[in-house]
């Protein structure tokens, strides 16, 4: 476990960092100094670094309908690196904010699904570009976060920049490899074809996190679904940080929602959230995935669990993990004159 | 533009025209049918009808048996065993067995062979097992006749060519069968029901131990003597009549792979919660709340058709059933008055008669459910319309019956009724009519009656239902995937994405 915590109500480090998304989108390098040089000497640092001035703290916060919300119940956790060094505080969000995220990811899903497949690839590969343009930030923050090596965490990046492309080219192929024309025994023409399931939980894996999380959002995404994510718990930074690549990406509001916190507390709201169609279980606690699709059964979800070995392979990608989010619709219509 | 407004409110002038006013066809008493009764002597029935396991006829090990009847004239047709915990445990581990030495092992082509040899002993015997059919489900004659037996049939055709052709359907994988697949089916569809579950397993080859629906288990044992006769391994293919006692311990047992259920929601999310976490496969086909959408725009003496099929098909007996019509307000009331005259029409009674078209209710306590909520319909305001037609004095019958009037907080407009009953809402727009037909848990089927392309392709789109009828209803082919959205279930049934429950993939 590395995030630690149990502050609540108004903990001053929760209020301490910079206020708004702007803000938090102008500071890294600013940071990344600062974090490097304490991370170096593996102690955390509080005061003003050797070059002069302090360094700025940040504080990350939920992503919620294309917005970087605090909790609303006040709640904070530290993060800490494998070393023990305070990397960040986090928002331990709750019932109340994974409700609000279903929510708008609920309003947000017909016109997500509604966009054509060029314009959904497009964004995909967006998110891909502009994940690109920060690639030393999210290195960082792997190094610091699982203590990754800069080989490791630079492979990880660049994997999760490639999955993304990978699925910003399915968006227009998938149909017609899942699509099929039946040719029934009567006067009709019968197609199936592939359509979003609708609002889709995940529950991203603790290690890789950024990969992980990548790997498991961009097919949920490309069917057309929207997305409730639980970012990995005992290290969320990178996760919450690439809130900051959705936020860029021209990827409509609430169609990514990202919510920290105890996965033990918010797995089965998920679990039984009556509007959530679907679950994407890749959290690897198998007492708790018992449970989650226990109470999934409430409205009949549908859950695939995951535990993959190798996230870096070609084989943690591919069109199985599209067809495993959509539902398949068939239409009949008669043919004559 | 203008022309349109004129067409329409030239349409709406012959709308409003007094429908007392239009020449009606009279019926009651004006025609009379003689009784065409299919003969029943060709299927005999035996006294005791046993469990079948390991490709034998055995008793249940407890001695218990239950009644199985005709619901159409109360008399009891047999004495069935009753599968327990060990007739289920043994046909469990025949199945295994069979599994792993044989069917397994077998050349793909070779279990198509079998597949295409059961389907031609249906054929043979199609005209026994509709009879036995509706004589134990109380349907139609015509419908066990031309749909039921036939559609079934089918089934095992289209499956036995998948057999050698799995890899062609998982492109980049290997295609593995997953084991003892426990299959539990309703009583609204029993032989078909039985098809759609055993034909693909086999195809990808599982083994199956299956349990008809504790009403109607007669044509499930008669499937189970042309396995015998088509020289099926014992073992592949265990039938192990029951109630929901039987049901649970087959979806309990550990042995088992993959359940595979069609029935209730309710009891659909038991089945989920019980083996969640037990790594075991699962597809279920629920309860369904069809919408059925009339536009202003729709060939109405079709819709007209189509609704009568979609909701009065099977007694309404129907998982898929068009039980709510939702019907554009401009035409809302010429509707209703073809259908009231339509219902007249259906002839109701002795299911074995070739003229029948609305049979037997299934059971005793369907028919109790169906008066609870017909009940609650009128105490809730809606408006009852019924056929005067009589009921024969033996059996559980129901006219047919519609309610106007409905609201959509009503339990006739909410809740599966499974009967003859048709619940008819009023829209005025396109999205006021995908609104109102999507705002239910199910998600099964819906349909949609325009002679207007794009509007179909628009409504159909949007409609989250996993089967979609646009100007036709209650269709089905092997083929064609079958399947629901939401509460209706996951997984398809038919088709190649059908085969997807049946195989492992790596």
């Amino acid at each position: 476990m590395t995030a630690k915590g149990g502050r609540s109500g108004n903990g001053s480090r929760t209020t301490r960092g910079s206020e708004t998304a702007a803000g938090l989108r102008g500071q890294p390098d600013r940071e990344s100094s600062d974090q490097r040089e304490r991370d170096g000497r593996g102690t955390p640092r509080s005061t003003a670094s050797e070059i002069g001035g302090l360094g700025i703290r940040k504080t990350y916060k939920l992503y919620v309908g294309g917005e970087f919300i605090r909790t609303e119940s006040g709640r904070a956790d530290a993060v800490e690196s494998p070393r023990g060094a305070l990397l960040a505080n986090i928002s331990r969000g709750s019932r109340k904010d994974l409700r609000e995220a279903v929510r708008k990811a609920r309003a947000a899903q017909p016109g997500w699904a509604a966009r054509s497949a060029y314009n959904k690839g497009q964004i995909l590969y967006r998110m891909a570009e502009m994940l690109e343009g920060r690639v030393d930030g999210f290195e960082k923050l792997l190094r610091d976060g699982r203590g990754l090596t800069p080989a490791a965490a630079r492979r990880e990046v660049r994997a999760s920049i490639d999955r993304l492309v990978h699925y910003a080219g399915w968006s227009d192929k998938f149909t017609a490899l899942l699509g099929t024309v039946n040719p029934v025994a009567s006067s009709y023409f019968d197609f199936s074809v592939p359509e979003a399931m609708g609002v889709v939980g995940i529950v991203a894996p603790d290690a890789p996190d950024l990969l992980g999380l990548v790997t498991h959002l961009a097919p949920v995404l490309v069917a057309g679904n929207t997305a409730v994510v639980l970012v990995s718990e005992k290290h969320p930074l990178a996760s919450l940080e690439l809130a900051e690549v959705f936020a860029t990406s021209d990827l409509p509001a609430a169609v990514v929602n990202l919510i920290s916190g105890r996965r033990e507390e918010l797995v089965p709201h998920l679990a039984r959230h009556m509007d959530v169609q679907a679950i994407s279980d890749a959290g690897g606690d198998r007492a708790l995935s018992k449970l989650l699709a226990e109470d999934a059964a409430v409205n009949v979800k549908r859950v695939r669990r995951y535990e993959l070995r190798d996230y870096q392979s070609d084989e943690a990608q591919g069109l199985d993990f599209i067809e495993a989010f959509v539902e398949i619709k068939t239409t009949w219509h008669p043919i004559g004159v | 533009m203008a022309t349109e407004i004129d067409e329409r409110a030239e349409r709406k002038t012959a709308t409003s025209r007094s429908e007392a006013e239009r020449p009606r066809i009279e019926f009651g008493t004006a025609w009379e049918y003689s009784p065409a009764p299919e003969a029943a002597d060709i299927v005999s029935i035996e006294k005791r009808e046993t469990l079948f396991i390991n490709g034998r006829f055995v008793p249940a090990r407890s001695g218990r048996v239950f009644e199985t009847i005709n619901p159409a004239t109360e008399e009891v047709l047999s004495e069935v065993a009753e599968g327990g915990a060990a007739d289920i445990d043994a046909a469990v581990r025949a199945a295994e067995e069979a599994h792993r030495k044989r069917w397994s092992k077998l050349k793909p082509a070779e279990r198509g062979k079998y597949l295409y040899r059961i389907a031609r002993l249906m054929q043979e015997k199609s005209r026994e097992l509709a009879v036995l059919e509706t004589i134990n489900g109380g349907k139609p004659i015509k419908e066990s006749r031309d749909v039921d037996v036939p559609l079934a049939i089918a089934h095992f055709f289209y499956h036995a060519g998948w057999a050698d052709k799995l890899e062609y359907a998982f492109p980049r994988h290997r295609v593995s069968s997953i084991g003892v697949c426990g299959q539990i089916i309703p009583w609204n569809f029993p032989l078909l029901m039985a098809a759609w579950k055993i034909a693909p397993a086999l195809a990808a080859g599982n083994t199956v131990v299956l349990k008809p629906a504790e009403t109607t288990p007669l044509t499930s044992l008669a499937l189970a003597r042309i396995c015998q006769e088509a020289d099926l391994p014992p073992g592949v293919v265990n039938i192990v009549p029951g109630a929901g006692e039987t049901g649970a311990q087959l979806v309990n047992h550990p042995r088992v792979r993959k359940v595979a259920f069609t029935g209730s929601t309710e009891v659909g999310k038991l089945i989920q919660r019980a083996i969640a976490g037990t790594g075991k496969r699962l597809s279920l086909e629920l309860g369904g709340k069809a919408a059925n959408i009339v536009f202003e725009d729709a060939a109405i003496d079709q819709a007209v058709e189509g609704i009568v099929n979609g909701i009065y098909f099977n007694q309404g007996h129907v998982c898929c059933a068009g039980s709510r019509l939702l019907v554009q307000e401009s035409v809302a009331e010429r509707v209703i008055q073809k259908l009231k005259l339509r219902i007249e029409t259906l002839r109701v009674g002795d299911p074995m008669d070739k003229n029948t078209d609305v049979g037997a209710i299934n059971s005793r306590m369907q028919l109790d459910k169906i008066r609870e909520l017909v009940a609650c319909g009128v105490e809730e305001g809606a408006l009852l319309h019924q056929s005067s037609c009589a009921l024969p004095a033996k059996g559980f019958f129901f006219p047919p019956t519609f309610f106007s009037e409905v609201a959509q907080s009503h339990r006739i407009a909410r809740e599966e009724i499974f009967g003859p009953v048709l619940a008819v809402m009023t829209f005025r727009t396109p999205d006021e009519a995908v609104e109102k037909a999507n705002n239910i848990p199910y998600g099964l089927s819906a349909g949609v009656w325009t002679d207007k392309g794009s509007k179909i392709f628009q409504i159909t789109s949007k409609m989250r239902a996993g089967v979609v009828w646009a100007n036709t209803f209650n269709k089905f082919d092997p083929a064609s995937p079958f399947g629901g959205y939401k509460e209706s279930g996951f997984g398809r049934e038919g088709g190649m994405h059908g085969l997807r429950a049946y195989v492992e993939l790596s």
